[in-house]
């Protein structure tokens, strides 16, 4: 009996490391935030995709985003499903329903396996491929919504919410300015509002993903930039719709749209403290994380007897977790707050706006869950950023 | 139910002035009238008692979610309001309700009140399972205590007179009163806000008029705080200038042989002061004096603080020491009505004339110490004016008031009709250092933003952090975000929701009082705390001594 491989045989498959999540036997890392030899990346929000790594591992789906996003990268790409040896461990990425091309890692080694999800969600999402279930014996998941006080309405819901209030500003005369983060968010509102409400018109820090979306065969309706618009002219946004950055909130360049009203989209919306200090005339609650029965669905479908959890509500989600007689930890990350404050649902506003200069971001745009992180992180030891 | 719901929604979603005013017009278009009743009594600051005690109420919620009690706790620590809090946790509905509001408040919600337990629980969950996530916050903030809606007041007013086709200056009047909870509202009530205005010569005699209203007050004017320099105001002749006094703002109502006693939220207070209601009765009928209630021992030359009011207000049965203890007297600056004539649209100085005449006219009726008028402070300038005002603390009043002679008496904080100044002293100021936070509520929800300052206890030659208030207020939003964040780095310990943080932060703690305290570990109470400012320049070793806050005490000129 070889003791050695007896051992390799229970150790983790995921382990935390300074650098990422790290895979021991297959020697690659998952969504690092330090410069690594070889990056397994579950999509391309800026806290889980970073520059400054040799090789590059994502679905093909995201291929365009994350080029986008991470130009001239060394990147490889697998179709959702396929499976790829890395070291003797088998590597294939499954949707994770939270933005175009996002995975879940799957990693399997001696009949053993572990799954990392990244960031996912259960709704349904007409700009990404729904999220599978994948059965595994550990579960790697996020909480960035791990309260029982956040449960979403349906999407539909939420989506004729928005609709009827850019119908009733329409019929006044004002602009409805619409702010999101312009990956995933904005895409996924862009694809199911009602077009024929009235004219679409985007930020440009939204409109480079529209075009990575529309490449990658999404289908968007028409939007133009609102640059292309003489600054003189506002009559023409008085019945249209504005998609914007959050960090645009506030700025000078809403002066255009002369009389608007404006709104915020987010899981944060959901609790009414968060909409006031957010201070736009509507809050709708939308998010591309899964809300706390989803994720319970989530994890149950995994079929996991071992839960570790990343970021967002973590310390409520293992307690709960163990109560449900379920093994169950935590890993530090940088993805989004380690402990318990994933719930400071203010936190997102300091990165959106940009009030704090950000280590880890070079655009300026984060996703809901990297908000907290994005606060937290020292800004005196940006030793994070690539 | 399910109209009102979504009008409280609405409300709720939006921050736009102009949204809020179009969601209640077409509410109170279409709403009935006994409905309409119950919400203009709601939306103008009516709370309804709560009916079920908060620990059932959350014992309830919990179990229909199938949460244990640690992760309710932690859900409403990051939600940082109850009822918001069950109305995210609890299951979809699985039935709805087409029950009016009225027979939701009469027959369900008020009758709520006193019944056993098991009831109580059978008759929620049945509730809670025919409304959506609005209705059942609505209902649970109802039930609950602690109701209040995001409207201003005048809001609602201004929409009832846009539907009643009414002057919204009389609605404000016939409003007057409506809040109170004596009094159930029902659609003649109703009908009598929004009915047609009368016309005529005399529109005052002619308001419809019914036996509750007889004894309703005025709508009370508001000061504003004077922020640029005196100076400013022109010839100090031409202002009524009275000490700023710190108790309760009251109107004292006599009409038809009968005394009512109104505070400024517009709660009946008469059965609170007996003294001043006997002072209302030997007033002659047809009067109406606006004024400060304040705790005064006879002969004494200041009023007691403010805190000696407050068994006047909060204990329920009012007995012979706490009578003793907190000897109530009006303090009389304004007359609003005489020999039934109202007199809000005369100017200051002719009303204070006729005020000094009905004081001596009384004066003989009564113990002198009754009625007193509040005196008027003369100086020739500005200057001295300052000078007086500095010696605020000794005479026990917050400042000086600063009234144009010429204003007439108007509604709320209405400048158009000539301005009434608070022209305050500076609060006491200590800087201190954050030592524990806690989340917060409302708009600070889930923010670190409660906190508990402490200064340096230098006895027995060691130098340690005491804590000696708890503020709140004062930060800006992105302060907020910023201390939240430095919170949560630096936690040394959690004790349930409350956090012990390295002391590394000095604020600058404002407040209007102080008094030794021995239940306080660091043997002083201060009110009203709040950050006046963060003190980023500061070193926690700068922070003031508790040495330096007693010193307060003894000297209250600060």
């Amino acid at each position: 009996m070889n003791l050695a491989s007896d051992h390799a045989d229970s150790a983790d498959l995921v382990v935390a490391r300074p650098e990422g999540l790290y895979c021991p036997p297959g020697d690659f890392y998952i969504d690092p935030w330090r410069p690594v030899e070889r990056a397994v990346i579950t999509h391309a929000h800026s806290d889980h995709a970073r520059f400054g790594h040799r090789h590059y591992l994502a679905s093909r789906a995201g291929a365009n985003v994350l080029m986008s996003r991470l130009p001239g990268i060394s990147l490889q790409t697998l179709a959702y499903g396929e499976r790829l040896d890395l070291n003797g461990t088998t590597v294939s990425l499954h949707p994770a329903g939270h933005v175009l091309g996002s995975a879940q890692v799957r990693i399997e080694h001696r009949g053993r396996v572990w799954v990392a999800s990244g960031d996912y969600k259960l709704d349904p999402d007409p700009t990404c491929d729904a999220f599978e279930p994948v059965r595994c014996d550990t579960f790697i998941t996020e909480s960035t919504f791990g309260l029982p006080i956040y449960r979403w309405d349906t999407p539909q819901t939420v989506f004729d919410g928005i609709d009827s209030w850019w119908r009733h500003n329409a019929a006044e005369g004002r602009a409805s300015v619409l702010f999101c983060y312009s990956f995933g968010k904005a895409q996924r509102l862009l694809a199911s509002v009602d077009a024929g409400i009235g004219p679409i018109f985007c930020h440009g820090a939204v409109e480079p993903l529209n075009r990575a979306y529309r490449q990658a065969g999404v289908s968007l309706p028409p939007v133009r930039l609102v640059s292309e618009i003489p600054v003189k002219d506002k009559a023409v946004f008085r019945q249209a719709l504005i998609v914007a950055p959050p960090s645009a909130q506030g700025s000078a360049w809403l002066k255009r749209f002369g009389d608007y009203s404006d709104a915020f989209a987010s899981g944060w919306m959901r609790l009414r403290g968060a909409r006031r200090r957010r201070g736009v005339d509507r809050g709708f609650v939308l998010s591309d994380h899964a809300d706390w029965p989803s994720l319970q669905t989530a994890i149950q479908a995994t079929g996991a007897a071992r839960v570790i959890v990343t970021h967002g509500s973590v310390e409520p989600m293992v307690r709960w977790l163990r109560e449900q007689g379920l093994e169950a930890g935590a890993f530090e990350t940088q993805y989004g707050d380690d402990t318990v404050e994933a719930d400071a649902a203010g936190a997102d506003e300091t990165a959106a706006t940009g009030n704090i200069k950000l280590p880890l971001d070079q655009s300026g745009e984060q996703d809901e869950s990297a908000d907290n992180a994005a606060t937290l992180a020292d800004p005196v030891n940006p030793a994070s950023s690539a | 139910m399910k109209r009102f719901a979504a009008l409280f929604t609405a409300l709720d979603a939006t921050t736009s002035t102009h949204d809020k005013l179009e969601a209640l017009t077409s509410y109170f278009a279409v709403a009935e009238p006994e409905d309409a009743a119950w919400a203009s009594y709601f939306l103008a600051g009516g709370k309804p008692r709560q009916s079920v005690p908060t620990r059932l109420l959350s014992e309830i919620a919990r179990e229909r979610a199938g949460l244990p009690a640690w992760l309710f706790e932690e859900s409403y620590h990051a939600v940082g309001d109850l009822a918001e809090t069950i109305a995210h946790i609890l299951p979809p509905a699985q039935r709805t309700s087409e029950l009016g509001l009225t027979q939701w408040i009469e027959q369900r919600i008020l009758t709520l009140r006193g019944a056993a337990p098991e009831e109580l629980r059978t008759r929620l969950l049945s509730y809670w399972d025919e409304l959506d996530w609005g209705g059942r916050f609505l209902l649970t903030k109802l039930i609950g205590g602690g109701f209040r809606v995001g409207v201003a007041r005048q809001l609602v007013v201004r929409a009832l007179a846009e539907v009643a086709g009414v002057d919204h200056k009389r609605i404000a009047q016939r409003m007057v009163g409506w809040t109170d909870s004596q009094q159930k509202p029902d659609a003649a009530r109703y009908l009598r806000l929004i009915a047609p205005e009368a016309t005529g010569d005399d529109a005052q005699a002619s308001e419809p008029q019914h036996d509750s209203d007889l004894g309703l007050p005025y709508p009370f004017f508001l000061a504003h705080p004077l922020q640029a320099e005196p100076a400013t105001l022109g010839d100090p002749s031409q202002w009524q200038i009275e000490w700023k006094w710190d108790g309760i703002r009251a109107q004292l109502v006599k009409r038809g042989g009968r005394v009512w006693l109104w505070s400024r939220g517009e709660d009946l207070i008469t059965d609170r002061f007996p003294e001043v209601a006997a002072l209302g009765e030997a007033l002659p009928d047809g009067f109406v004096i606006d004024g400060e209630i304040l705790a005064w021992e006879p002969g004494a030359s200041a009023p007691l603080p403010f805190a000696r009011l407050q068994p006047r207000i909060a204990r329920k049965t009012l007995t012979k020491k706490i009578l003793a203890d907190s000897p109530a007297t009006l303090l009389a600056y304004d007359l609003l009505e005489a020999h039934g004539r109202d007199l809000r649209m005369t100017p200051l100085a002719a009303r204070r004339v006729q005020l000094d005449a009905l004081s001596t006219a009384v004066e003989g009726t009564l113990a002198r110490d009754l009625l007193r008028v509040s005196p008027l402070v003369r100086a020739p300038d500005w200057h001295e004016l300052a000078a007086l005002r500095d010696e605020s603390r000794a005479r026990g009043v917050e400042g000086l008031m600063v009234k144009e002679r010429e204003s007439m008496y108007g509604v709320g904080r209405t400048k158009a009709s000539g301005t009434w100044w608070k022209w305050k002293i500076d609060p006491y100021a200590v800087d201190a250092v954050l030592v524990y936070a806690q989340r917060g509520h409302g708009r600070r929800a889930s923010l670190y933003t409660d906190f508990t300052f402490a200064i340096w206890d230098e006895a027995d030659g060691v130098r340690t952090l005491v804590p000696f208030a708890k503020a709140y207020s004062g930060l800006t939003d992105e302060e907020m975000r910023q201390v939240d964040a430095i919170v949560r780095k630096t936690t040394i310990e959690k004790f349930g929701p409350v956090r012990s943080v390295t002391p590394t932060l000095v604020f600058e703690i404002g407040f209007e009082g102080i008094q030794a305290s021995p239940r306080h570990k660091s043997g002083v109470a201060v009110r009203f705390p709040r950050m006046l400012r963060w003190r980023t320049d500061k070193h926690i070793d700068d922070a003031d001594t508790l040495a330096m806050l007693k010193g307060f005490i003894d000297d209250p000129s600060g």
